[in-house]
């Protein structure tokens, strides 16, 4: 869907060049989140730029659903990408409605269109379309904002979007709980992602795919267990952190060892159930392993979304389940 | 006391002079704001133009009004109107460049850099950004321009009498001639008068056409 070659951007200044994107060569599948990750200052916010034409190219080609953008002009291709950027930049002198009608608008939908468009937009971000019609942007928080900068940027439905950390200046409960809707959303719309992070643990909970960047050059691409377990030098592995083993187990859910272990040891009676020693059986392993340290016999009950018990989850269970995945390498 | 009669038994002569007045100031500024506002707009977009163009505004600005209706007496002469409204007329639309340039640029400049990138990579074109996202945002600052530009040229305009231009400088310029200091207070107290009622009414235009959530820092 989105195809780098040897794409690179070199700024010159009087003294010296600066390649702030060097050579990168990467193709992004349709339907997929990929995500830019790097260190701030290496490149990745330049990739996107250069994306919808923001920031031109200095070489290389960038093709987008199979055409090279420079035989696209900038006005057409930009409106077929959605766009959202960190301070959401919602226009203040549009109300809400108007906001999100901007690129209909453009395209000149007819206003009935528009406003069904309006409104099933805003239901799918969780704010109700009535209520927020006639309000202008600053009425609204910072996490509301960020949701009709996505409800803007879906408006005229495009195949792909970028996204420049669109939940970094949020506070934690927003951001995870926008993270967490903006994964429901994509179940729905099944869009071509790129966002750009540069937090290791957002990269893994929402991308298919991570792009690592490091002074323009791509160090790493891969679908996230990959990177994880296989890190390709010292500064992936770096940036991957020293909690690299937790990370990895946070990609599976207590359900996926269910299925690699054949089953958990039934109720131990010892203890009764309770909401601080059970664990429900979608969260990932990380918050599993958590709950389990937090118990007195290192004993959790995993409970199905009936809260039936499922079975006992034990400290060793995570150990055999770790074991079944492909062994950890490292660069050096 | 004398001054109340004066106003009584002037008050026909007065309305004139006023009318005259603001019809002057009126064009003037109109003229200047059809030339500063696209012109402002313009040299935002090009930074390397911008500090020319002030600049040459500035030096305008610096130009004794007096200096500047001689300068333009010769020169105008050529097509015979080299006194009365035309010399007037041109001083005080040069005299409004400066603040409308400079308030447009300044506000077309000072708009959240965010807000023109989404416009672009929503895909706006230039025309498009400016009518819909940053003239609208930048309109109260330009306003602001604006209202400088009538209380200064309301000003100006009062010495515009002397090249035989009308107005309440007439009041002044003769009241001092005959030595008749009733006749200049009238004269000053009039165009005062008109100066601080155009501030407010722009003043007022100002804050109505104002983004809701700017309005509460204009004063």
């Amino acid at each position: 869907m989105i195809r780098y070659t040897n794409v690179t951007k070199i700024y010159e200044s009087a003294a010296k060049q600066v390649r702030a994107v060097d050579d990168v060569t990467m193709h992004v599948e349709e339907g997929q989140i990929c995500v830019f990750l790097g260190p701030s200052g290496c490149g990745k916010t330049t990739l996107l730029r250069m994306t919808n034409k923001l920031i031109p190219k200095t070489s290389g080609s960038i093709e987008v659903g199979g055409k090279e953008i420079d035989s696209l002009n900038p006005i057409e291709l930009r409106r077929s990408i959605g766009y959202v950027i960190q301070q959401v930049g919602l226009f203040p002198n549009m109300t809400i409605e108007q906001n999100v009608a901007v690129v209909p608008n453009l395209l000149g939908w007819d206003r009935v269109k528009i406003k069904k468009r309006y409104e099933y937009l805003m239901e799918l971000v969780g704010l109700n379309p009535d209520e927020y019609r006639k309000r202008y942007p600053w009425e609204l928080s910072g996490g509301q904002q960020q949701r009709v900068g996505v409800a803007r940027a879906l408006a005229a439905d495009p195949p792909v979007m970028l996204m420049d950390e669109p939940f970094g200046a949020l506070d934690p409960i927003i951001r995870e709980r926008l993270q967490n809707e903006f994964l429901n959303i994509q179940k729905n719309v099944r869009k071509t992602i790129l966002f750009v992070s540069h937090d290791i643990d957002e990269a893994l909970k929402l991308g298919d795919t991570i792009a690592i960047f490091r002074e323009g050059k791509l160090m790493q691409y891969g679908r996230k267990d990959e990177i994880l377990s296989n890190p390709a030098g010292e500064f992936v592995e770096e940036f991957i952190g020293s909690e690299r083993m937790l990370r990895r187990i946070s990609l599976n859910t207590v359900g996926d060892l269910i299925r690699s272990m054949g089953g958990l040891a039934a109720k131990t009676g010892i203890m009764p159930m309770q909401r601080s020693n059970t664990v429900d059986v979608q969260a990932n392993l990380r918050t599993a392993l958590s709950v389990v340290l937090s118990t007195p016999h290192g004993e959790a009950y995993v409970v199905d979304e009936e809260q039936k018990a499922l079975g006992v989850l034990r400290l060793a269970d995570f150990h055999s389940f770790v074991r079944t995945m492909s062994p950890l390498k490292s660069s050096g | 006391m004398a001054l109340v009669d004066f106003f009584v038994a002037n008050g026909d002569k007065i309305l004139e002079l006023t009318l005259q007045h603001v019809k002057l100031v009126g064009l003037a500024v109109a003229t200047a704001i059809l030339i500063g506002v696209p012109f402002g707009i313009y040299i935002s977009q090009r930074e390397t133009l911008a500090n020319l163009v002030l600049s040459i505004a500035g030096i305008i600005m610096t130009i004794p009004s007096i200096a500047l209706f001689g300068i333009l007496i010769p020169i105008l002469s050529i097509i015979n109107q080299g006194i009365g409204f035309l010399p007037a007329y041109i001083a005080l639309v040069l005299y409004s460049q400066l603040p409308i340039i400079r308030n447009t640029y300044v506000a077309i400049k000072g708009l959240d850099p965010n807000v023109r990138d989404a416009a672009i990579g929503m895909g706006m074109t230039t025309w498009q950004r400016l009518m819909k996202v940053e003239v609208p945002l930048a309109f109260p600052v330009i306003m602001a321009g604006v209202r400088v530009a009538v209380v200064l040229t309301i000003g100006i305009g009062a010495i515009a009498a002397y090249i035989g231009a009308g107005g309440l400088g007439v009041y002044i310029s003769r009241g001092i001639s005959t030595s008749y200091t009733v006749m200049v207070q009238a004269g000053a107290i009039s165009v005062a008068v008109l100066a601080i009622a155009f501030d407010y009414l722009l003043g007022y235009v100002q804050k109505k056409s104002a983004p809701r959530q700017q309005r509460k820092g204009l004063t």
